[in-house]
């Protein structure tokens, strides 16, 4: 894993992923903390973490769409399973080194609120809470890059799903409200939400009956369930939308919280995906 | 060293190697040979742990790839058809993370980053990057890279398609020298190339081992395409009485012309054909009857691989015919 670690690591900063990566999250936390925090003369720097959110829509696939897309383009993934490491420790390898990469910019912005506290009254724990929990929403979201990296050896592709699911899941709780929240566009969305999803495990495990099981038994739940209480669904789909949108969980720790149950979301999210990308590059072996 | 058992692929509905079994022992230079798509590439694939099986074993050194890859993958160096190479970095940056993840640390990776490079000859572009490298460059660093680590066995995928002829000699050389310390596969669909480095052969034809000897031996186990021509003025029926005492003839077919000149061509899979043709001569001289001509036509490697994989084919896709 060390192996992995330090040579993506110098891959990095050998190209210009890192310092574009690094030079766009530090502009975006900069311009916040004039306007917040310099021109409004507002205490608060989680304000600005909160503001500067939106950037992670574009760097972080920046970040992530090469990490697997390129070694199957240019065949080395073929080194790797040659190699005596195991899928775990190629995924966890890259993983950490995008994290040492998302995390060299955030060290220097966790300097901030201290400068910002040598000219006035600045709350140092909702500050740096907020900062921890954007360090791990990110990371949440890296997860997420990797894994849309490793079914593709398109970077391009990678990169432009990647933003179209970050971007979804940002502005999911806004378009949860205007989705249909009646039990029946409720049983809908989730039958079709079912059949992607078998889609999915079909897709990854190459195993048709597996795929198409779990799909059927989702379905014959969301069917029996809506025979038995129809109720249950009512407004469901909303609120979906807004239980999975890391974004909204994050405000949480804007107003000076810092809830347990958001990072313990965070870190499912991102044992979640790293998982998925492991299966996703152990299927390469069975093809 | 290798040992594979009932190994068995399927792509689909496609099977690239079917119930393919052979054991390799320490030492010595191994070519696979066969044609384009005969499930050379899957079986390497395999055996080095980059590809499941349907089913079936392999065993490197006594460890199971499946079950204990990380012992067996030690003991194994590949390079794969298309040399995995990181193309931004230098052949010095991409051996040290090759070295650090098959578990060399410190001087030890160092030495042996030194020692490869100077095995392989790459000390003069060490420093360039890799995507500036010619292509036999290119697949000495993918050499090296399989070096790395001092692993007893070493597995090339088709090592000098696509070099200029200056190129393959040297990583033919190069290759033979590598069989002095290590067991060396390498796969080839080239029967001479096979010829000029391998101690031994193993021919597959359509995911099944068809053959597996030295060259020379090969040579020999299949003399049934050795060939005796000749031509005569005798009438026929003399031919084949003649003939008739004469042992290992295994074919027989005579054209007569219009000047009853006769020519002859059998077929012999005795271990000496010059026997045969002394035994041929000796029947009609007894009978008082002269030989016109006599040719021998000794079979080459190339007609045993031609004869082994092409006679496979229709035989196989026979079978299929009946069970459909």
């Amino acid at each position: 894993m060390n192996a992995v670690l330090k040579h993506e690591l110098r891959s990095y900063f050998h190209s210009f992923t890192a310092y574009v990566f690094g030079a766009f999250l530090l502009a975006i936390v900069g311009i916040g903390a004039m306007l917040y925090n310099l021109q409004a003369a507002v205490s608060n720097f989680e304000y600005v973490l909160s503001f500067g959110t939106i950037i992670f829509v574009v760097i972080v696939p920046i970040l992530t769409m090469r990490v697997i897309a390129e070694e199957r383009k240019q065949k080395t993934d073929q080194l790797l399973y040659s190699l005596p490491i195991s899928t775990v420790q190629v995924i966890l390898g890259k993983y950490l080194a995008l994290l040492v990469i998302y995390l060299i910019p955030l060290l220097i912005i966790s300097i901030y609120p201290l400068i910002f506290s040598q000219f006035g009254d600045v709350y140092l724990p909702t500050s740096y809470g907020s900062i921890v929990a954007i360090f791990i929403m990110g990371a949440a979201l890296v997860a997420l890059g990797v894994f849309i990296s490793s079914l593709t050896d398109n970077q391009g592709l990678a990169a432009g799903i990647g933003i179209a699911a970050i971007l979804f899941n940002y502005y999911s709780v806004s378009l949860s409200e205007y989705v249909s929240s009646t039990a029946f566009g409720s049983i809908v969305a989730l039958v079709i939400l079912s059949v992607i999803l078998g889609a999915i495990v079909r897709y990854l495990t190459r195993n048709e009956l597996l795929g198409y099981g779990i799909a059927f038994i989702l379905i014959a739940v969301i069917t029996a369930v809506s025979y038995i209480d129809p109720n249950v669904f009512e407004g469901l789909l909303p609120n979906i939308m807004r239980q999975l949108s890391l974004f909204d969980r994050f405000s949480t720790f804007v107003s000076g919280v810092f809830d347990l149950t958001a990072i313990f979301y965070y870190v499912s999210v991102i044992v979640f995906f790293l998982f998925l990308s492991v299966q996703s590059l152990e299927k390469r072996r069975y093809n | 060293m290798i040992k594979v058992e009932h190994l068995t692929k399927y792509y689909g509905d496609f099977l690239a190697v079917n119930d393919l079994s052979f054991e390799i022992n320490e030492g010595h230079v191994y070519g696979f040979l066969g044609p384009n798509g005969a499930g050379k590439t899957t079986t390497m694939n395999i055996m080095t742990g980059c590809l499941s099986a349907t089913s079936g074993h392999v065993e490197i050194g006594g460890f199971d790839i499946f079950e204990d890859p990380n012992h067996a993958k030690r003991l194994i160096g590949y390079l794969p058809e298309q040399p995995p190479l990181y193309m931004n970095e230098t052949p010095v940056e991409y051996l040290r993370f090759v070295g650090e993840a098959k578990g060399l640390r410190g001087s030890e990776l160092n030495e042996q980053i030194d020692k490869v490079i100077e095995q392989v000859k790459i000390q003069n572009v060490k420093g360039k990057r890799i995507s500036a490298l010619s292509k036999g460059y290119k697949q000495r660093v993918g050499i090296a890279q399989a070096l790395l680590g001092n692993p007893k066995v070493i597995i090339l995928d088709e090592p000098t398609v696509g070099l200029d002829p200056i190129q393959i000699i040297e990583i033919r050389d190069l290759i033979k020298q590598l069989g002095q310390d290590h067991t060396v596969i390498l796969s080839s669909h080239i029967l001479s190339e096979v010829q000029a480095i391998c101690e031994k052969i193993l021919i597959i034809a359509h995911g099944k081992l068809v053959a597996f000897d030295e060259p020379d031996k090969l040579e020999q186990q299949l003399l049934s395409a050795n060939e005796i021509f000749f031509t005569t003025d005798a009438p026929e029926a003399d031919v084949r009485e003649a003939l008739s005492t004469v042992a290992h003839i295994t074919d027989l077919t005579i054209e007569t012309n219009e000047t009853n000149i006769l020519s002859a061509h059998l077929k012999t899979d005795a271990q000496d054909i010059y026997s045969v043709s002394k035994e041929v001569f000796f029947a009609f001289a007894k009978r008082n009857q002269a030989l016109l001509e006599l040719t021998l036509k000794r079979a080459t490697l190339e007609d045993i691989f031609l004869e082994l994989t092409e006679t496979e084919a229709p035989s196989k896709e026979k079978k299929g015919g009946e069970a459909v």
